[in-house]
């Protein structure tokens, strides 16, 4: 990779037109010719999914394998970003072709050199299956892939993000060129953005626009730029795949802010659970310094911009914005009460902007192609798309890009191809523990971020957990609100005495232990939090319990009135019991019981688990041999 | 204030100056000074927070309301290896619970103990992001992704033999 100093935009121009001759084969829409293939390239996820399942690994056997077999010059390998189809990694796909190869073995490396780039023949046995079992050879023919539309993760899967030079290929650092080229009026930057009705990402919905114009309209000799990559959500990774696949497009984004509100440095605050993401990040920065990008007298433009990178330590509350500025500045990550907002008082109390990852990366694309081209997409009062983790009990877990008003039904069956193991879908959590659970018989809303709040939850950043019958809603509840009660950083006493006290009341009901006048209280109290707490993790923590009690209060009435979890989950409520029809009288579970609550004679079955001795650790079920043994 | 350095010590605190120089004594990166002051010590005592409060001039209690603050920072001497069980929404839907059980199970621990010889330290930790694989076990820097009860044994196995090379190199 060759990186030189740009100084203006026909330099960048030059650079763009020579590196998208490079790339050009891997785009859907260029010209192909499959008869005779002069060059494979080779694209190879290095997201964390598939860095997990190995494809570092793969990545560096391949590499050799075709140095071995000297075919540097017909074979060329690169890193990508996440194709969002988690679930089936390491994923590999082959362009020309498109051909989409899913979970891929260091020992399935040497069929693919042999087959596909010495004989052009395609490795039939590594290509998707569907449900209907017929076989999808291109990345085109997968239905996953079939009502997304990705603009904030364009360049995912389809540039190498640690090459500067892909992403310039791809109109990156183009709009920014042009902008101080043409030295563009600041408000017109603002007014693009108004008009293309950009709402942050990270769960407020607050349009983007609006923000960018309160930092301006504070004067002051310092400002800064604030990117907030701490995802904390559980069930959440939109952010880290943007900055692990395509990092230049959140420093364009924040260079561009910079110049538009006047602030000469940056800070990008990010989790250090991402390590990958932290590299990815580095890196980028390092080579837009070398190109002159980034750093001082951008483009000899005279505009200076740094931009340096803080790791969050693990603490859920810096996600929220005025204790994100907290710890940039190295202190406890306590919130403030708002007013005054950070953009008029921020870091080391200067105007500060902050706006989250992916709405970073949604700026140069708008910018590019006009405000009109983007307010076209989505709603009528959420523009655009909005990435989503797609998890829990569902077939195709992975990240996805839908536009705005796109329903969950399509979500969760067209896209994630339905429930796993063939259960019943029984509802689907957004929002993260902020958020709440919206029941089946919602599941023809469109999301938006209007219609979430409407029906008790919210869009969040983005984590779309999917859960069926055998998930209990009670424990679901009590489970965010441990991570609520956990992650409250004590300040305001709503908050960490709060949520203790709904935690405290949840435990019971899980336990069998509550009574139906809990409930009452329970809501009063989540409403009380709601209303006093100090930021927006107290302010939002009762709404996962408010959204079960409304729609799913049955199970909380089973829990308390019948002693029963109905999905089978809450452990003081289960019995451990063996099938009659089942059990060999082997003896085995009698003898690994801890209390010897299990008797019965062998060869005469069955055996008998004594529920008053019990103590429901479960060391027997794994240890039968027929799987006689269940909880009920 | 004197602060004694041990013989044993004295590479760990220059390496611990080099630090504190290549950030230039500036308080605005007490958590980054922090966090690579872990990475020498493995841990962060007493010992190092009041070295850099005396160092960075910042009050030790400001120094250890930071250290206490975030989870990444542990006070207490950790194992060769972390083992972190994710706890995120995807994981535990998808049985990690049973998952953290097996390895207490296994090794005779609670969340947040070490054993006894030092090599394994149990936590639970918040979403790591790759719920596509769920439910994930980190040890150290290692994902292992769809993770069973079943499998915990084995998995452990793989580091005690790879602590054992190590002693024997």
């Amino acid at each position: 990779m060759e990186l030189k100093h740009i100084s203006d935009l026909n330099q960048l121009k030059e650079i763009k037109d020579q590196s998208y001759s490079e790339i050009n084969m891997r785009l859907k829409e260029s010209d192909r010719n499959l008869n005779e293939i002069k060059e494979y390239q080779v694209l190879i996820c290095s997201g964390t999914g598939c860095t997990a399942s190995k494809s570092q690994i793969i990545l560096k056997k391949l590499n050799q394998e075709i140095q071995k077999r000297n075919l540097i010059n017909k074979v060329k390998v690169y890193k990508t970003g996440c194709f969002g189809f988690c679930k089936l990694g390491p994923i590999i796909v082959v362009h020309p072709e498109r051909i989409f190869y899913c979970e891929v073995s260091e020992e399935d490396i040497d069929e693919i050199v042999d087959k596909h780039f010495c004989q052009n023949e395609v490795v039939e046995r590594l290509l998707y299956k569907g449900d209907d079992k017929q076989v999808k050879k291109t990345i085109d023919e997968l239905d996953f892939f079939n009502d997304q539309q990705r603009i904030a993760l364009r360049n995912c899967g389809v540039i190498n993000p640690e090459d500067i030079n892909e992403y310039i290929a791809m109109d990156g650092y183009l709009m920014l060129a042009t902008i101080l080229e043409e030295k563009r009026d600041r408000n017109t930057i603002i007014n693009e953005l108004l008009n293309s009705g950009l709402r942050g990402r990270g769960g407020g919905g607050f349009p983007t626009g609006k923000k960018w114009e309160y930092a301006l309209s504070y004067e002051n000799d310092e400002k800064f730029v604030v990117c907030n990559a701490d995802e904390g959500d559980p069930g959440a990774f939109m952010d880290r795949s943007i900055l692990e696949g395509d990092p230049h497009s959140v420093i364009e984004a924040m260079t561009i802010a910079g110049y538009t509100i006047g602030a000469s440095k940056g800070f990008v605050y990010v989790r250090a659970e991402y390590p990958i993401a932290v590299e990815r990040l580095r890196i980028a920065i390092n080579q837009a310094k070398e190109l002159g990008l980034l750093g001082q007298n951008i483009l000899n433009s005279g505009f200076n911009f740094e931009l340096d990178i803080r790791l969050g330590a693990g603490a859920f509350v810096c996600g929220e914005e005025t204790a994100l500025l907290q710890s940039v500045m190295g202190m406890r990550g306590e919130p403030r009460p708002r007013p005054p907002f950070p953009a008029k008082v921020g870091l080391w109390e200067k105007p500060t902007l902050n706006n989250n990852v992916e709405t970073y990366a949604n700026v140069p694309i708008i910018l590019k192609n006009g405000a009109d081209w983007y307010n076209k997409i989505g709603t009528e009062n959420s523009k655009g798309t909005k990435v989503f983790a797609l998890a829990g009990q569902v077939i195709n877990t992975g990240l996805i890009e839908v536009p705005m008003g796109t329903t969950l039904r399509t979500i969760v069956y067209n896209i994630g191809g339905g429930i796993d193991n063939q259960r019943e879908l029984k509802a689907v959590q957004t929002g993260g523990p902020s958020g709440g659970c919206i029941p089946v018989s919602l599941i023809d809303t469109p999301i938006d971020f209007e219609s979430l709040s409407e029906i008790g939850s919210m869009m969040g950043s983005g984590g779309l957990i999917v859960m069926d019958e055998t998930d209990c809603m009670v424990d679901i509840a009590r489970f965010y609100l441990e991570f609520a009660q956990d992650e409250s950083c004590g300040k305001c006493v709503p908050c960490r005495i709060g949520t203790k006290r709904l935690l405290e009341m949840l435990t019971k009901i899980t336990e069998g232990k509550g009574k139906e006048e809990d409930l009452k209280i329970m809501e009063e109290l989540c409403y009380d939090i709601k209303e006093s707490s100090l930021c927006g993790l107290g302010q939002t923590a009762p709404n996962p319990i408010l959204s079960t009690l409304k729609y799913f209060k049955d199970e909380y009435l089973a829990h308390i009135n019948e002693h029963k979890c109905p999905a089978g989950v809450c452990n003081a409520l289960l019995q451990v019991v063996i099938s009659d029809e089942k059990c060999i009288a082997c003896g085995i579970c009698a003898r690994v019981c801890p209390v010897s609550a299990i008797t019965g004679e062998r060869k005469k079955p069955p055996y008998e688990i004594h529920q008053d001795i019990c103590i429901k650790c479960g060391a027997c079920i794994p240890k039968c041999p027929t799987d006689a043994i269940y909880k009920r | 204030m004197d602060i004694y350095i041990d013989k044993t010590e004295e590479e760990n605190f220059k390496k611990l100056d080099e630090i504190l120089e290549t950030h230039g004594h500036d308080q605005g990166h007490l958590i980054t000074i922090l966090r690579d002051a872990q990475e020498v010590f493995g841990y962060l005592p007493e010992k190092v927070q009041s070295y850099l409060s005396l160092k960075l001039d910042i009050p030790i209690s400001t120094v250890n309301g930071v250290v206490s603050f975030y989870s990444l920072f542990s006070q207490e001497k950790k194992g060769r290896f972390t083992i972190g069980v994710c706890l995120g929404t995807a994981c535990y839907v998808k049985g990690a619970k049973d998952v953290l059980n097996a390895i207490k199970e296994e090794l005779g621990l609670d969340s947040g103990e070490t054993t006894l010889d030092h090599l394994f330290t149990l936590k639970d930790t918040r979403c790591i992001g790759a719920c596509g694989l769920a439910p994930v076990v980190m040890i150290n820097d290692d994902v292992h992704g769809k993770v069973t009860p079943s499998d915990i044994p084995s998995l452990l196995h793989q580091y005690i033999k790879k602590s054992k090379e190590e002693q024997d190199d």
